[in-house]
């Protein structure tokens, strides 16, 4: 019988079906970062234990990192306490660990594939929800709770229960203004914030072969904003070349035998899948999303819908989201004034979107009242743009040009929302309070459409500035 | 494994959250993860939420010490933060009860011995709507029989046998059963070809 990707790694890992008929599965790679480990180093060193696989993790500085100035100790006590964590942790269990001195430090879903640490076939897991991401290279990538971090160091493995298959499709061609995060939106909108629960998506169709790796990530990126704990894009070519020369992927002739592995890893055709779900690429519009949470979305076209036109269950949510952004239903999204605009995160804080979002300054200055930032997602995208010159592009139109780190995608360093303040964000989560502020409003849309909205004050279709 | 980790049925009084897709973001602010323990946490429980309301159920004085969560579809969507299972627990909840759950919450809550059972809708409004008129009755969650009992009304409220297994049987202590593998882990991974190299 034909199997799926999902199959295979999960039969390659089994080490054993436990008692309760979850499965213990051995995880390839273990990423860590400095909020979901202190606890979990704690457990381990209360437990008399040590890291089972410690040249299978690897550590990186993220979440709470300033952007401004990375100098320590830093200002804030408590970012300098975890760090500190951090550091003495890996350093007591013998891991390795990406700090600024070297080189490599970033979001731990930026650097995990550009370093080629992420492989297909892999099972990768981290202390954060959007391992998600590591998916696109044809790798079961799943976020853990800390506890369950304490698990994959003490025993590199996870008790676990295999999830459904639904293979998204997304066929058609893009059109011109239409990027990645569009699609997952997109998805997330149609298939619902709780479509994906129990389920992991196989991203597939025309508009996903062709996407670049850069592209890919971000759409896996969000996976687990509409309910998959994982999905993945079969490896392919353009994972292939992509991964080729990577600084952990392997040399020479190993190279091509993992290649050759790697391909034997993709689902083979006639394979079922538990469900199928079908997207017409070519109907998508620059997504925005108007509510707080990702599924509530409309193309930037369109206007807000009423919560009358939802399900009497959803309601009492849509009224919420109203309120608490200050719209209207039947408003068009469009014009909505903003405040901040944000490109980052580790859903478009790559070398690409740096690209598209330079292109749109190019084409204006901030506008007066608002506060642009653009922050990489790893020292390495910020080395790559710095050298084809895309921060002075964004220096020149009035954006300031950050340090690598996860900012203001959740607010937990000094990059903030102040009060009711709306962004326009490139991040992947809208949830009231998440970018800083208890109050803050957050509009979740493709970097182009941010940087449109930086120049334009308001959101704005990127199709009228980039035509 | 000693007999106190096994869940086979919670018993406290209740305590109601209307309201769909509460995120992990809503139940600790990320503001909260700055911490290197997860002590203190549970003070911060939906600290915003009940800054903006002070009539949030969790402000009120009704169901100060109850240990039975009461919830609505999704519960504890988004972030993965155990934070946001540890201020729970930490605040005294001890069982949870609810439409559906974000599926990494589900996972951490189990992970701290906490059972998330699903109900139907019509289900948890009522028992929502019992709770707030009586806060001082107890709500039984038995995760054994699947259902939830509050005063003589028995509502059917499901977890899926391999968490149930885990609760019941006390071994939710995931470490401690994963290490039972032994060497099998190294035999496992020496059959994959990135491990031993391609
Ligand atoms: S960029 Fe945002 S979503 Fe990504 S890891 Fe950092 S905080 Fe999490």
């Amino acid at each position: 019988m034909a199997r799926t990707l999902l199959d295979k790694v999960w039969e390659a890992h089994t080490v054993r079906t436990l008692p309760s008929g979850q499965t213990q599965l051995l995880i390839g790679l273990h990423l860590i970062h400095e909020v979901t480990t202190p606890q979990a180093f704690q457990m381990l060193k209360e437990l008399k234990l040590t890291v089972r696989m410690p040249e299978r993790t690897f550590g990186t500085l993220d979440h709470i990192i300033p952007t401004a100035d990375q100098t320590r100790p830093y200002a804030d006590p408590l970012a300098e306490d975890m760090a500190a964590h951090m550091y003495k942790n890996t350093k007591e269990f013998g891991l390795p660990l990406f700090d600024m001195a070297s080189g490599r430090q970033g979001i731990v879903h930026v650097i995990g594939p550009e370093l080629g640490l992420s492989q297909p076939g892999m099972t990768i897991a981290c202390g954060d929800s959007h391992t998600s991401t590591h998916g696109a290279v044809g790798a079961i990538a799943f976020g853990i709770g800390t506890t369950q971090v304490r698990d994959v160091l003490a025993t590199q493995c996870l008790a676990m229960a295999k999830p459904k298959l639904r293979q998204v499709r997304v066929d058609g061609a893009l059109a011109k203004g239409v990027y990645a995060k569009d699609v997952i939106l997109a998805i997330i909108g149609t298939l619902g914030v709780k479509g994906g629960v129990g389920y992991a998506y196989e991203y597939a169709g025309p508009i996903i072969e062709r996407m670049t790796m850069e592209e890919r990530l971000t759409v896996c990126n969000m996976s687990i904003e509409g309910g998959a704990r994982c999905g993945y894009v079969n490896p392919d070519a353009t994972t292939i070349e992509y991964l080729r020369g990577r600084p952990y992927t392997p040399a020479g002739a190993a190279f091509d035998r993992a290649a050759a592995w790697w391909k034997t890893m993709a689902t083979e055709p006639g394979a079922k899948f538990d469900d199928v779900a079908r997207l017409d690429g070519a109907a998508i519009e620059p997504v925005v999303t108007w509510g707080i949470n990702p599924g509530m979305s409309v193309g930037v076209s369109q206007r807000i819908p009423s919560p009358d036109s939802q399900p009497e269950p959803e309601r009492p949510t849509f009224h919420e989201a109203l309120a608490h952004m200050g719209f209207e239903a039947g408003q068009p999204i469009k014009g909505a004034k903003i405040d901040v605009a944000f490109v980052g995160s580790c859903t478009n804080g790559r070398l690409s979107d740096l690209r598209i979002a330079a292109e749109v300054a190019k084409k204006g200055k901030v506008a007066k009242h608002v506060r642009a930032l653009i922050v990489p997602g790893s020292q390495q995208v910020a080395r790559a743009a710095e050298a084809e010159g895309l921060h002075e592009i964004f220096q020149a139109a009035g954006f300031q040009w950050r340090k690598a780190g996860c900012s203001m995608c959740l607010g937990m360093n000094d990059d903030k929302l102040q009060g009711r303040e709306m962004s326009a964000s490139s991040s992947n989560r809208n949830f009231i309070g998440r970018q800083g502020s208890p109050t803050g409003r957050t509009l979740l849309m493709s970097p182009a459409m941010v940087a449109a909205a930086a120049i334009t004050g308001v959101v704005t279709d990127v199709r009228e500035i980039l035509r | 494994m000693s007999t106190n980790f096994k869940r086979r049925q919670v018993s406290g009084r209740g305590i109601p959250l209307p309201g769909n897709d509460i995120d992990t973001d809503r139940i600790i602010p990320a503001r909260f993860l700055k911490a290197v323990t997860f002590e203190g946490m549970g003070e911060h429980a939906f600290e915003d939420a009940r800054k903006q309301n002070p009539e949030h159920p969790f402000n009120q004085k009704a169901y100060q010490g109850a240990s039975v969560l009461v919830v609505g579809q999704n519960f504890g969507c988004g972030s993965s933060r155990e934070h946001a299972p540890q201020a729970l627990m930490r605040w005294g909840i001890r069982a949870i009860v609810g439409g559906s759950f974000g599926e990494i919450f589900f996972g951490n809550c189990v992970m701290l011995g906490i059972p998330c059972l699903v109900a139907s809708q019509a289900d948890v409004e009522w028992l929502q709507k019992a709770i707030a008129r009586a806060p001082q009755q107890p709500v039984t969650v038995d995760v054994e029989t699947q259902e939830v009992r509050f005063g003589d009304r028995i509502i059917k409220a499901t977890v899926s046998d391999g968490p149930r297994n885990q609760l019941v049987g006390g071994t939710w202590d995931s470490t401690a059963v994963l290490l039972e593998a032994g060497a099998a882990i190294e035999a496992t991974a020496r059959r994959l070809p990135y491990v031993v190299g391609y």
